[in-house]
């Protein structure tokens, strides 16, 4: 009771803006204790981890737009071998479509030739053929007029129609005839 | 008597129509004096003191807790730590003074708006239920670090002649009223600044006490008879109040932060 009286005493002199020595010290100590360690560790510790993630999202974003500048290069340089791979494949087929006109015509050309080949033997063939058989006929056509004329004349006239040439003269002149009537 | 009877040093047994014939314990003064709890070495320790403290401990344990080990990508606690540091730097320190010039005063900003914000909250913390910075000795301490600071730094900037002619807002163009703007600002800079910077605190904080305790104590004194409803009415003021000074709390800590750096760029700028 006397303490609380002495107190109420006191608090008759109470200047609130009067400060306190003890309290001075107590909040120099107090806000010293918190501006160290947020100065000297907290803070630069975090902001290390600050710039960190910058870095980090500013190398990402770098990554990315290196990643996509070489894409866009390789896709150009996709785009430019098709375009020459077209180019190409265009080239070889038309190349391939020459070249098979080519081998068509020549193999035309050599089958004509050919053909021709065949015919032209077959002409001399046949020309030869009747030749052979004209010659053979006209033989046989003598010696059977021969055959029969001896017969006929009952003599044997083979010597002297060799000699006479009597036979010839009338097959030229049945030939002329045919010849004429054709 | 109690030891929360010394702290809050009024009456707890007087209610209004009892027949003691005792008055309304209004709170006052003593409302901020305090019975020492123990002493170290001769020095009185008392509940402020611990307060004071405590609060230090609180900061440092938070921000070691969320920038001790700090992560790319951060944790939970990083990141709400991380949110307040970007508040003071970006919001106040870079507002005023910009990067390149700002940069080097973030850490005391930082550990000045904590530590005040810490301070001030204690007002509404059951137990505690005390501001800090409500005794005049915290803000003063802090407004001499800033004083300090701002006035070194403006003779280091300006040197001598320079640093005057920067404090007193000296311009030649002014003529025949110089002398007067020169006295004025000298007073105004000088001498009244660093004490109004303290008394915003101090004052604002001190009246916010004084009525906290004030709808209190009188919720408990109303708390008989016809007058139960007074006390609910006061009661809600309690808690109106309670809310009231949780923003007052913030805004004064952001209000002092933001002054500081204002004399800081002050001291820094070319004079006007």
């Amino acid at each position: 009771m006397i303490a609380n009286l002495v107190q109420l005493a006191a608090e008759e002199e109470q200047n609130p803006l009067v400060p306190p020595g003890p309290e001075l010290l107590v909040g120099t100590i107090a806000f010293a204790i918190v501006f160290f360690f947020l100065w000297k560790k907290l803070l630069p510790n975090i902001n290390k981890v600050l710039d960190e993630r910058r870095e980090a999202i500013e190398g990402g974003i770098e990554k990315a737009e290196a990643a996509q500048t070489e894409a866009q290069d390789v896709l150009e340089q996709y785009k430019a071998q098709l375009a020459e791979a077209r180019h190409e494949a265009a080239r070889l087929r038309q190349e391939a479509q020459e070249q098979g006109a080519a081998l068509i015509a020549e193999m035309r050309a050599e089958g004509q030739r050919q053909r021709e080949e065949i015919i032209a033997a077959g002409h001399a063939q046949i020309e030869a053929d009747r030749k052979q058989a004209a010659a053979s006929l006209r033989q046989d056509v003598g010696k059977l007029a021969t055959d029969l004329a001896g017969k006929l004349v009952g003599e044997s006239l083979e010597d002297h129609a060799r000699q006479s040439r009597t036979i010839d003269r009338f097959l030229d002149e049945l030939e002329e005839k045919a010849e004429a009537a054709r | 008597m109690s030891a929360d009877q010394n702290q809050l040093a009024f009456d707890w047994s007087c209610r209004i129509l009892s027949d003691e014939g005792c008055g309304f314990p209004a709170p006052g003064l003593h409302s901020f004096l305090f019975q020492p709890m123990f002493t170290i070495g001769g020095y009185e320790i008392h509940k402020v003191m611990l307060l004071a403290l405590l609060t230090s401990g609180l900061v440092v344990a938070f921000f070691w807790a969320a920038f001790g080990n700090p992560k790319v990508v951060p944790g939970k606690l990083q990141m709400v730590g991380e949110a307040g540091y970007d508040f003071v730097r970006r919001g106040i320190v870079y507002e005023t003074l910009g990067k390149r010039e700002g940069e080097k005063y973030v850490p005391l900003m930082v550990s000045l708006f904590f530590f005040i914000w810490i301070m001030n909250i204690w007002s509404v913390i059951p137990l505690a239920q005390f501001p800090v910075s409500s005794i005049i000795a915290y803000p003063i301490v802090l407004a001499i670090i800033v004083y300090v600071l701002w006035m070194s730094l403006t003779f280091k900037r300006h040197g001598f002649v320079g640093g005057f002619k920067n404090i007193t807002g000296y311009d030649k163009s002014l003529g025949p009223v110089l002398p007067l703007v020169v006295v004025i600002e000298f007073f105004s800079n000088v001498i009244v600044r660093p004490f109004t910077h303290a008394v915003r605190l101090f004052a604002n904080m001190f009246a916010g006490h004084l009525m906290l305790v004030m709808f209190t104590v009188a919720s408990w004194y109303l708390l008989n008879s016809y007058m139960i409803p007074a006390a609910g009415v006061s009661f809600v003021m309690t808690m109106a109040m309670i809310a009231f000074e949780l923003f007052v709390q913030a805004v004064q800590a952001y209000v002092f932060v933001l002054l500081a750096c204002s004399y800081v760029q002050g001291a820094l700028a070319e004079h006007h």
